[in-house]
């Protein structure tokens, strides 16, 4: 049985759970996940809340997948371009993989990620999902 | 009975949203897997399909969703009035209303959160602080699970309305969401289903003559509750036990019925005074026929009952009913709500919306844009992806 410790994840509630990022002080540069030394150098960071919208560069549909997500398979994993630059691998939940494009516009939604066992803690994170209609939420 | 009357005019509600998962079982599938005649389940329940929540879905994960929504429609107004309220400064430069007196909504001021349900993913750790977390209210909140079978989603309205007026906190959030247990083959798998509703509660703001304003004015509660024993699921128990045609006379209508005349009878009004009227769902025969015991009509219940396509939500039922009734409503419109939870209980609300609905309603999905969303899985797909979660 697959198990994580709660208290990694815990550390990392705000990107999980909130897609919370950092910008660079100095020259405004976005980053998610955060990082701790900007490309121009500076160590100065702001807490930055990305807006939950991108769009799909690429993806694929995992068949065989890691024990702890046996129970979603198959899913589809895709690497995103949030709308203010960062790019991030995530699941993309509720989607017929036939049905994916790349270029497809996608929104962050709030989802179970994996569970540890019958007694473990449930972890919960974003995944994102293909917008259907265009309604700004 | 118990009774408990709650006034205040300038208390309300500010910002509501919902969620419904993508997936949706016609009746017809889960009647052929057990053998059943679907047209004479059909005319008995008056439900057509059901929403299915995805293996990734939970009770806390569709709160938060249906939350997001709330707290954009709540921005939205809140924004509007601070800046009808510049307009205002800028053309008169003796009015007395100043910007540091908008009392503007954010999120971080929510003091309370509230969240009703029957399958809360824990027995021990609460839904409301994950929620907290997943909306990014910060810490500075008080919050509690709540069950009271299906109406602790209206429960938790009443406690968080309570709470504002009492002036403990500025901002409250109320939601009532399941994902429904149904045991295979019992009556209850036609219904159960999954979905929720959140309400923010508080002020948006003050116009410009000073009056502070809502979406639509909180007036009144009222409730009755019994021990009835009509349906309920044990400690550790994966699926409910119910009493069959006892859920009806003696409990349902009994609680509905009553509880609704007995806030006609405190506030005067009569049951034609509402323009919207909304009752808890089990299925879509319940609530018409307590309209009908009550003289309601059709047309008053026409944005209430959203049972059919969406089945039994339980804590999320009859609110995703007064959801879509604000996302239809025009402003100055009367509303009356009454719920139900097994055990038993009812809690009747009565809301006005006021000028700023329209205002809500442009932005967010609205419960019409999930019942247009959806893929239909087969009897095998569904069992599936309920087992995940019960």
């Amino acid at each position: 049985m697959y198990r994580e410790s709660p208290i990694i994840r815990w550390r990392r509630y705000p990107e999980r759970y909130r897609l919370e990022g950092n910008k660079c002080a100095q020259c405004s540069k976005i980053y998610f996940p955060k990082t701790y030394l900007c490309e121009c150098g500076s160590k100065k960071f702001l807490p930055h809340q990305l807006k939950p919208r991108g769009k799909i560069l690429t993806y694929t549909e995992i068949k065989s997948s890691p024990e702890e997500f046996s129970e979603m398979t198959p899913y589809c994993v895709a690497i995103i371009e949030l709308n203010e630059g960062p790019k991030i691998t995530t699941q993309i939940a509720d989607c017929d993989v036939s049905e994916i494009k790349i270029g497809d516009e996608v929104e962050m939604v709030f989802r179970k990620f994996l569970a540890s066992g019958e007694e473990g803690i449930i972890h919960y994170g974003f995944k994102f999902k293909k917008v259907e209609e265009n309604i700004v939420n | 009975m118990v009774l408990r009357m709650l006034q205040k005019l300038n208390i309300g509600i500010v910002g509501f949203g919902c969620y419904i998962p993508k997936f949706r079982i016609k009746i017809e599938d889960i009647a052929a897997a057990n053998n059943q005649n679907v047209e004479l389940l059909k005319s008995a329940l008056l439900i057509s399909e059901k929403s299915v929540p995805n293996k990734d879905e939970d009770a806390v994960t569709i709160a938060v969703e249906a939350a997001k929504t709330a707290i954009a429609r709540a921005e939205q107004v809140s924004k509007l009035l601070k800046n009808n309220s510049k307009t205002e400064n800028n053309i008169s430069s003796e009015s007395n209303t100043s910007n540091d007196a908008v009392n503007n909504f954010n999120k971080t001021k929510i003091g309370a959160i509230y969240m009703g349900s029957e399958s809360h993913p824990y027995a021990v750790k609460s839904s409301a602080s994950i929620l907290g977390e997943a909306l990014g209210i910060g810490n500075n909140f008080t919050a509690a699970d709540l069950e009271f079978a299906c109406k602790a989603g209206t429960a938790a309205l009443q406690m968080i309305s309570g709470m504002v007026m009492s002036g403990i906190v500025e901002y409250g959030l109320a939601i009532g969401a399941d994902t429904s247990q149904g045991a295979p083959g019992d009556a209850l798998e036609y219904s159960a289903s999954a979905g929720g509703a959140a309400f923010i509660v508080g002020t948006s703001g003050k116009d410009n003559a000073g009056n502070e304003k809502t979406a639509a004015n909180i007036l009144y509660t009222l409730s009755k509750t019994t021990d009835t024993p009509d349906f309920w699921r044990r400690n550790a128990q994966k699926y409910p036990t119910h009493m069959g045609r006892f859920t009806g006379e003696e409990a349902y209508f009994k609680h509905v019925i009553e509880t609704t005349q007995a806030m006609l009878q405190e506030t005067g009004f009569k049951i034609n005074d509402f323009d919207h009227i909304v009752f808890h769902q089990p299925n879509g025969k319940f609530p018409l026929t307590a309209a009908k015991t009550l003289c309601a009509t059709k047309e008053q219940l026409k944005f209430g009952i959203v049972v059919h396509e969406i089945g039994n939500t339980y804590s999320g039922s009859c609110l995703l009913g007064l959801t879509n009734v604000l996302e239809n409503a025009l402003p100055n419109q009367r509303i009356l709500l009454t719920s139900y939870g097994s055990g038993s209980g009812s809690d009747c609300f009565v809301i006005e919306t006021t000028d700023l609905l329209p205002e809500t309603q442009k932005i967010g999905k609205k419960l019409l844009n999930h019942l247009s969303n959806k893929v239909y899985v087969n009897y095998t797909q569904y069992r599936q992806m309920v087992e995940m979660i019960h």
